[in-house]
């Protein structure tokens, strides 16, 4: 199957397969105006198989939601034709609104309008805990 | 203008700041005249969506004491909070009347929710099971008085370490002071929380579990009970079988040190048998009243007032 290459715009690489329609969401791809096309399962060297995104703009993306989604994505901006820049993500060190707190006893539970953070704690061990209430987070 | 300083971890103060308190606490009861219209003019608000006998009133008499006013709740069924306005709106509004607001909540981290919504200092006086760092300043300025020093020494901490939040708000305290060890007495149900644990490890602190009291008391310099705490369970039945796990009496204190002090946050269920308190070991009914001189301190702390020269 060909899609054609982005002239300007983001491509999201080496997504683990299956996480695109994930990312998709939490990226807020569904409210942007231009093309977006998402690919499932396509061959990678790397990893056997691997999701990827194209976007056909260049937007501000939330590059700690791809980070705490699938830290081996890769994203490429491309401007005219040309790579400009290539990010590689990591686990961020704070976490806002990407998950909720689970902890019956956290205010976050009741509380509308607050801002869900998380904080990195172990890094080697994936492991987040609540700003508010220290409830532990692991990233599966 | 200075930045607003909030309490919400004990962590929130640095070490020098809680020297600062305990040394104020001691100024202000041997010279109490000295602060007593300190504060005039000033309202301090307490807002409690939660119980509480001693550190509500401790911090009321504190601030009435230091010559200022006091307004406030002193359940959830009579605010606003019952016909279910949120936390922030309510912190908000009586921010707008007071100079300064303590807050007991049962739920997580409501002060911090409530910090983010106002411009006067926020005091944490309990949120759920998690952090008491009041209570902290309170057990910090006793242990001061009762040994002379907060380093070196073996407290042991035994009850409901889980749901504690006084045993937790402490070790946070605790680990900053060298040659500090914790012995953590609790049944496993009732463990101090993994987060917990992994402070006093990157603190590189000495600690360990038992199961009973028997075999802690021998070294322990502090012991710090702490009552199984009914509203901090879903399930009455985990209660009902957790409730009598330790009772301190005089058979079981035996084998304490000659100095050993006893603390314990109060209120006490049934955890320290009555015939403890003559006991010369026992402080904390002392506890209490050292309750009001740091409180008192720390509202001077937080406002930025300090004493007529």
């Amino acid at each position: 199957m060909n899609i054609d290459g982005v002239n300007t715009g983001i491509v999201l690489d080496h997504i683990k397969a299956g996480k695109s329609m994930q990312i998709y969401e939490l990226l807020g791809l569904d409210k942007i105006n231009n093309c977006v096309a998402i690919i499932q399962n396509a061959d990678s060297e790397k990893y056997g198989k691997k999701d990827i995104i194209k976007i056909d703009q260049i937007i501000d993306l939330d590059f700690d939601v791809l980070g705490y989604v699938d830290s081996n994505i890769t994203v490429n901006i491309v401007k005219d034709g040309r790579l400009e820049r290539k990010h590689h993500m990591e686990l961020p060190q704070t976490l806002k609104n990407v998950v909720k707190c689970k902890n019956p006893r956290c205010i976050t539970s009741v509380e509308q309008g607050i801002v869900h953070t998380f904080r990195l704690v172990d890094r080697e061990n994936k492991v987040y805990r609540c700003a508010y209430c220290d409830a532990e987070h692991r990233v599966k | 203008m200075s930045e607003i300083r909030n309490l919400i971890n004990i962590t929130d103060l640095t070490v020098e700041e809680i020297d600062g308190l305990i040394a104020t606490a001691d100024d202000i009861a041997a010279n109490h005249s000295a602060y007593e219209n300190i504060c005039a003019h000033k309202k301090l608000a307490t807002l409690f969506f939660e119980p509480s006998t001693r550190t509500r009133l401790s911090f009321e008499a504190a601030m009435l004491e230091l010559g200022g006013s006091v307004l406030g709740f002193s359940s959830a069924n009579s605010s606003s909070a019952a016909k279910g306005e949120s936390v922030s709106d309510t912190i908000r509004t009586v921010g707008c009347y007071v100079d300064i607001i303590a807050m007991r909540h049962p739920k997580e981290g409501a002060p911090i929710v409530g910090a983010q919504r106002t411009t006067v200092p926020i005091i944490n006086a309990g949120d759920g099971g998690h952090f008491h760092p009041t209570q902290t300043l309170t057990d910090l300025l006793t242990i001061k008085r009762k040994k002379g020093r907060l380093n070196n020494m073996t407290v042991g901490l035994c009850g409901d370490l889980k749901f504690g939040r006084t045993v937790h708000s402490l070790i946070e305290a605790m680990l900053r002071y060298e040659g500090i060890k914790f012995v953590l007495i609790s049944p496993q149900e009732l463990a101090v929380p993994e987060y917990i644990k992994e402070k006093m490890n990157a603190a590189g602190a000495e600690w360990k579990e038992v199961e009973t009291l028997e075999e802690a008391m021998p070294e322990l310099d502090i012991l710090y009970m702490t009552r199984v705490q009914k509203e901090r369970f879903f399930n009455e039945e985990d209660y009902i079988r957790l409730k009598d796990s330790y009772i301190l009496d005089l058979e079981k204190l035996r084998t304490a040190k000659e100095d050993l002090t006893i603390m314990h946050p109060l209120p006490r269920v049934n955890e320290i048998s009555v015939e403890v308190d003559d006991d010369p070991r026992a402080c904390y009914f002392f506890q209490a009243l050292c309750g009001k001189h740091i409180r008192m301190a720390l509202i001077l702390f937080l406002l930025g007032i300090r004493k007529k020269a």
